[in-house]
């Protein structure tokens, strides 16, 4: 269907829905580089005010991919559940916006209901505030060994990599961590290499940590999917089963996975018996569907929340924004990574999902420490589930900028948020925090210091 | 406050035991980092300076060839990878027009996404690079200098200049420890629209703490003459090489 309208003497005309969404998104690089955003100012506001016009359905009624080609379009459709979107089933995307902004307590029960277009949608002509005002309203809890997402809590991922995955390199950042009061999401590693050999030796050190010093906390190393399989049928102790995926089946194509391999996998650390039913890690990021020139003309934020769609059917512990890795030409500056931040929170929230972000940047993107603290404060005030955690912001295997185990000290502090139950007990057994959401003077006299594997059996 | 645990740091360069004040970093910590970071935005954003390349590439006895790609500035650079993996017309045509002679490697160097890098460490890893090559007999072509270049550049530029292999020495993306880092990357039968499966990457190469040029050299004369006996490049020719990067997120 075509969308036209004139305004100011002006006549815009929109070809299809597909186009409409694009022309309606909020300026960034990646659509500019795939030549779908729109020419002017002018075009984006027109195409924002067509685009509140258009009735929920229509998602449902026009596929912006379609499914005969497109096994995430068939998964969408599949699991699209009539009864919960009945509350909103008569509204448009604007009169859905009012819909939100109006407060009714929890949206939890809305999830299965929504599509990732319809979420996508409504997120374009939401301002910074409503996303934050409404994702705060959103709950979402997971469960292994503690529980993410809990109201007033923030938890964070430990993220202790190192260019040549040294154990003891690693020992040291995670005991860094922990002593900062890091880790509750996950301690998961990025692995410099994929090999099976390599990356079975960091998972023994993960579980010989967790173990030994009984924390409630998950271990991930984030291989390829089809590693952790192999390691699974090894006997390797896999918690979490990691992925990359995106929001086409031809973009998850480029990641070599599909949603019948991610069963397969779930299906596996099932039986392993470790957790219970959270037992998924998936990273995200827009940009990611366009990089593999597998978009179908969808802009980059709509391409993301389809991802969410894909992250849903598998119901994981965590799923992670990693917003501004891609780089400056699909994201150029501060201002465009912490609206896609707030974004991505936002519309993976409203679909059901333990959202975390990792609020980050690359050197050549125009973005600094100023930017992340300014998304990092906004997130803690959304309610994001978790953020990352690495030693003074600096990831030296990624070569890029994250947040540090002192950001998350900070939004603690200023929001009053707390980790993950468990975990805060843990934290305060140790003596790492003092019983009031805070590091205890001395968290240095904790028995951690002394009894840390690897590094503790070091002949000093 | 001090951490006690700061000896942890000999195991690793990752910013332990930083200790803090209240909950943010203690001021030098702080200070550290800004510097870091402000070398690397500086090395992302200099132009390139092609002046002492060009003279260490006749100092070669080899011929400089100054080209272009259209980007206009480094703002378009970091927005538009797709105008820094192609030349403008003007060096298109000044390629095509060439004479023909018979070349095994078309050299290409470009600033990348570090013009600090190439300007620190290009001329001495060039130096060692030919001559590595000539101790293998292979025959070079011109070396093309093109500011604001992405890998995929080299494809084009060895396909005019009819060469068997392109090799690309190109700044890479500064990272907060390293902001003069250089990267090669090596296509067989170079031809537009080669995939980065076709590549061979050899990176980190930032003398004294990263790859010394030596050490870069003779990997890539060796991964060069397997490349010429086997008749292909990329994921097929060796798996224990560095794992090659993607060029949307690094160049």
């Amino acid at each position: 269907m075509n969308y036209s309208t004139t305004v100011h003497a002006k006549n815009f005309n929109f070809r299809n829905l597909r186009t409409l969404m694009a022309k309606a998104s909020p300026r960034r690089a990646a659509d500019e580089l795939a030549g779908l955003a729109a020419d002017s100012d002018l075009e984006r506001a027109v195409a924002q005010r067509l685009l509140a016009e258009v009735p929920l359905k229509t998602f449902i009624e026009e596929p912006l991919i379609a499914p005969e080609h497109d096994e995430v379009s068939r998964l969408i459709l599949d699991r699209h559940d009539d009864e919960a979107f009945a509350p909103v089933a008569s509204l448009s995307v604007g009169a859905f916006r009012d819909w939100l902004l109006a407060d009714r307590g929890n949206l939890s029960a809305l999830a299965a209901g929504l599509t990732p277009e319809m979420v996508a949608a409504v997120s374009k002509i939401l301002r910074n505030q409503d996303l934050i005002a409404v994702a705060r309203r959103c709950r979402v809890v997971t469960r292994f060994r503690d529980t993410i997402g809990l109201p007033g809590r923030l938890a964070t991922r430990l993220q202790p990599n190192h260019p040549t995955d040294d154990p003891r390199g690693i020992a040291a950042s995670i005991l860094d961590g922990l002593l900062y009061g890091s880790g509750d999401a996950v301690i998961g590693i990025n692995p410099a290499t994929d090999h099976l050999d390599n990356v079975h030796t960091l998972l023994n050190l993960l579980d010989e940590i967790i173990s030994r010093h009984e924390i409630p906390t998950q271990s991930c190393v984030l291989s390829h999917v089809t590693t952790s399989m192999e390691l699974m049928r090894r006997g390797a102790p896999v918690d979490l089963v990691f992925q990359s995926i995106a929001g086409t089946e031809a973009a998850n194509r480029g990641f070599g996975i599909d949603l019948a391999l991610l069963r397969e996998a779930r299906a596996m650390a099932e039986s392993l018996g470790r957790g219970g039913r959270h037992l998924m890690y998936f990273e995200t990021g827009q940009g990611s569907a366009l990089s593999a020139n597998a978009h179908h003309g969808v802009d980059a934020q709509t391409c993301e929340a389809r991802a969410y769609a894909v992250a849903r059917e598998f119901s994981p512990l965590l799923v992670n924004t990693v917003v501004g890795f891609i780089g400056p030409e699909y994201l150029y500056d501060g201002k465009q990574i912490i609206r896609a931040g707030l974004e991505d929170h936002f519309c993976g929230k409203l679909l059901g999902l333990p959202m975390g972000c990792d609020i980050c940047y690359t050197n050549h993107a125009e973005a600094d420490q100023n930017d992340m603290d300014n998304l990092l404060t906004l997130l803690g005030v959304a309610g994001c589930s978790y953020i990352m955690g690495v030693p003074g912001a600096d990831d030296i295997m990624l070569a890029y900028q994250s947040t540090s185990f002192h950001d998350a000290l900070y939004l603690r502090q200023v929001l009053g948020l707390r980790p993950a139950p468990e975990f805060e007990d843990w934290l305060e057994r140790m003596g790492i925090f003092d019983g009031r959401n805070r590091l205890a003077d001395g968290q240095a006299a904790t028995p951690l210091l002394s009894h840390f594997p690897v590094l503790s059996e070091e002949p000093t | 406050m001090n951490d006690s645990w700061h000896t942890l740091r000999r195991y690793t360069q990752a910013r332990i035991a930083q200790g803090r004040s209240g909950c943010g970093l203690p001021t030098s910590s702080l200070l550290d980092f800004q510097l870091a970071h402000a070398a690397a935005r500086d090395a992302v954003r200099q132009p390139w300076a092609i002046d002492r390349c060009v003279r260490a590439v006749e100092a070669l006895g080899l011929e400089a060839l100054s080209l272009a790609t259209p980007v206009a500035d480094r703002v378009q650079y970091l927005q538009r990878p797709d105008q820094g993996r192609r030349l403008d017309e003007a060096s298109r045509e000044r390629l095509e027009t060439r004479s023909r002679e018979a070349i095994d490697v078309a050299l290409v160097i470009s600033n990348g996404l570090s013009s600090t890098a190439v300007d620190r460490h290009g001329p001495a890893l060039l130096n060692t690079i030919v001559e590595a090559y000539r101790r293998n007999g292979l025959r070079l072509g011109p070396v093309c200098l093109v500011p604001n270049g992405r890998v995929a550049l080299a494809d084009e530029i060895g396909a005019l200049l009819g060469a068997r292999l392109a090799v690309i020495i190109v700044g890479e993306r500064p990272g907060l420890s390293a902001a003069d880092s250089l990267g090669i990357y090596l296509t067989y039968a170079p031809r537009i629209g080669n995939t980065d499966a076709e590549r061979n990457c050899i990176s980190n190469i930032h003398p004294p703490e990263g790859l010394s040029c030596q050490d870069a050299a003779a990997k890539l004369a060796h991964l060069s003459q397997e490349a010429l006996r086997r008749g292909l490049s990329g994921v097929g020719l060796k798996d224990d090489m560095p794992k090659w990067l993607p060029d949307s997120t690094f160049t």
